[in-house]
């Protein structure tokens, strides 16, 4: 290790709102504690260092890395395995890093539709020409390179192997903090293998202080529909809250001040699929369709109810898109499908 | 890809009525479509949707669930619970590009194995006309994505995401 012999620190952002670099500064004062402990070797958001600095370091170099941001772009991914082989630790630092994050709903739809509507369709856009970034274009002084926006938002273990991950959005700065601190006094960490940390190991609302009864949902309500009675628990108001199927660690914070928990911390351990586990938990809440109904009445009743719950797959899949069962949403363009069911016909 | 596209149905049968209604359809001698692979659950409301989801991924072409009539479930009221968890899902999976017709539900009693037949052969014929689903390889496949196309097929690993014109 060059110079004065402190561990080196990197912090990197990728498909992200910059959110998690604040975060990091929200410990506070203790800022300083972790500037006087580490070596900052990489930092783009806080200090003045570039790519070629990184890729100049050993492997191996950095001790510590923070990477927050999906990989969204061929840039993205290539930072990934930049910092994956010059890090020691490698931490999927924030939802984004760790399951796709805010970003990965765009696995709903596709680059294209998504290029047609922010450089076309927009409304505050005017481009005739249909001009659309493209990875290559040509002038007169040669050929220009910007990153290829791909089709799907990746998670950061899905392209790197990574060793710790803290969820969040942004993850807490107590939680931060606690995991820095035990950096910094040498404490030994869990075997590393995207094992979480920084987090809780119960549900939100084994940590929510809302009083809980037994729960029966006659329809949903989107938040500004009503005002919950405060001390309540909200889902039992009708107000969407993905408590249930969410780990702890940020002590119920959104549901404390009346705020359904939007599912940030991820799933809890065992469960590859946050949003078919509070799916699971709505049928059981929901107080439509019981035993007194007739058969044939059943279904068109609870489709009726669950009308009410805008947008299942933005809301279950909020943040964990990238790192759900199905992983991006199917579009029917390709040729092959086509092909397959002029098959099936023929057959 | 085959010429010969037989869809693969998981069907998830409930110990009690369904699993047995198929039992009735087998010593009955019924002839229908073998494209069910059936799993036995102790009831339909055991049927988490991550099972379902995992079957789609798996390479499933549809999922069925089948279980009691309201009013018959052994654990009083599960079938219900699958019932709405089956509204639910069916529009994510709509959200996620997946027909409808692919996630099906049908009430089947130990008596009325002809009922679990007919299901089977229906969705049969549906699934010919949809096609297969092939999760693994259309969607999780091409998409520009170099990791991706590795293990992609090579006609589909070819994607241009940034194309001119859409």
């Amino acid at each position: 290790m060059a110079g004065n012999g402190k561990p080196k620190f990197a912090m990197y952002w990728a498909a992200s709102c910059g959110g998690c670099e604040i975060a990091v500064l929200n410990i506070g004062d203790k800022i300083l504690a972790v500037d006087e402990a580490f070596d900052i070797a990489f930092w783009p958001c806080a200090a003045d260092f570039k790519v070629k600095d990184v890729e100049g370091y050993p492997d191996g170099y950095i001790d510590l890395c923070l990477f927050n941001g999906g990989i969204r772009t061929s840039e993205n991914e290539e930072m990934a395995h930049l910092l994956r082989r010059k890090s020691k630790v490698l931490v999927a630092f924030g939802s984004c890093a760790c399951e796709g994050g805010i970003p990965a709903l765009a696995n709903l739809t596709t680059a294209e539709a998504i290029f047609e509507t922010a450089y076309i369709n927009s409304i505050s856009t005017d481009n005739p020409k249909r001009v659309l970034p493209q990875p290559v274009s040509k002038v007169a002084e040669g050929e220009l390179h910007i990153p290829v926006f791909y089709d799907r938002v990746r998670s950061l273990d899905q392209v790197v192997p990574v060793d710790y991950v803290i969820p969040g959005c942004p993850p807490e700065p107590h939680q931060i903090w606690a995991v820095l601190e035990a950096i910094v006094s040498g404490a030994p960490l869990p075997a590393p293998g995207s094992t979480i940390i920084g987090a809780g190991k119960v549900s939100v609302c084994d940590e929510c202080p809302l009083e809980k009864h037994e729960k029966t949902i006659m329809r949903f309500y989107r938040p500004h529909e009503i005002v919950p009675e405060p001390g309540l628990c909200l889902l039992e108001q009708g107000l969407f809250c993905m408590g249930p199927a969410t780990r702890s660690g940020c002590n119920a914070r959104c549901p404390r001040v009346g705020i359904g928990c939007r599912g940030c911390y991820g799933p809890l351990d065992g469960v590859d699929d946050q949003g078919a586990r509070m799916l699971s938990a709505l049928a059981s809440v929901l107080g439509v369709g019981t035993l007194r109904d007739e058969e044939a009445k059943l279904e068109p009743m609870i489709e009726e109810v669950m009308k009410t719950l805008v947008d299942p797959a933005g809301t279950l899949y909020r943040f964990s898109m990238a790192h759900s069962l199905l992983q991006r949403a199917r579009v029917q363009t390709g040729n092959s499908t086509q092909e397959v069911s002029d098959e099936a016909h023929q057959h | 890809m085959s010429a010969t596209y037989e869809p693969v149905i998981v069907g998830f049968l409930c110990n009690w009525c369904s699993y047995r209604a198929a039992d009735l359809a087998g010593t009955a001698r019924l002839h229908y479509a073998p494209n069910m692979r059936p799993i036995r659950v102790m009831c339909s409301g055991r049927v988490e949707p991550d099972l379902v989801l995992k079957a789609f991924r798996e390479g499933a072409d549809g999922v069925l669930i089948a279980g009691c009539h309201p009013g018959e479930c052994h654990y009083i009221e599960g079938n219900l619970k699958a019932l709405r968890r089956y509204v639910l899902l069916k529009r994510l999976i709509r959200q996620l590009g997946i027909e409808p017709e692919r996630l099906q539900l049908v009430w089947a009693s130990a008596s009325e194995g002809t009922v679990l037949a007919e299901a089977v052969n229906r969705m049969t014929e549906q699934l010919r006309a949809l096609g297969p689903l092939r999760w693994r390889q259309t969607v999780l496949g091409g998409d520009g994505h170099p990791a991706a196309a590795a293990g992609a097929p090579k006609a589909e690993a070819v994607a241009t995401p940034m194309t001119e014109e859409a």
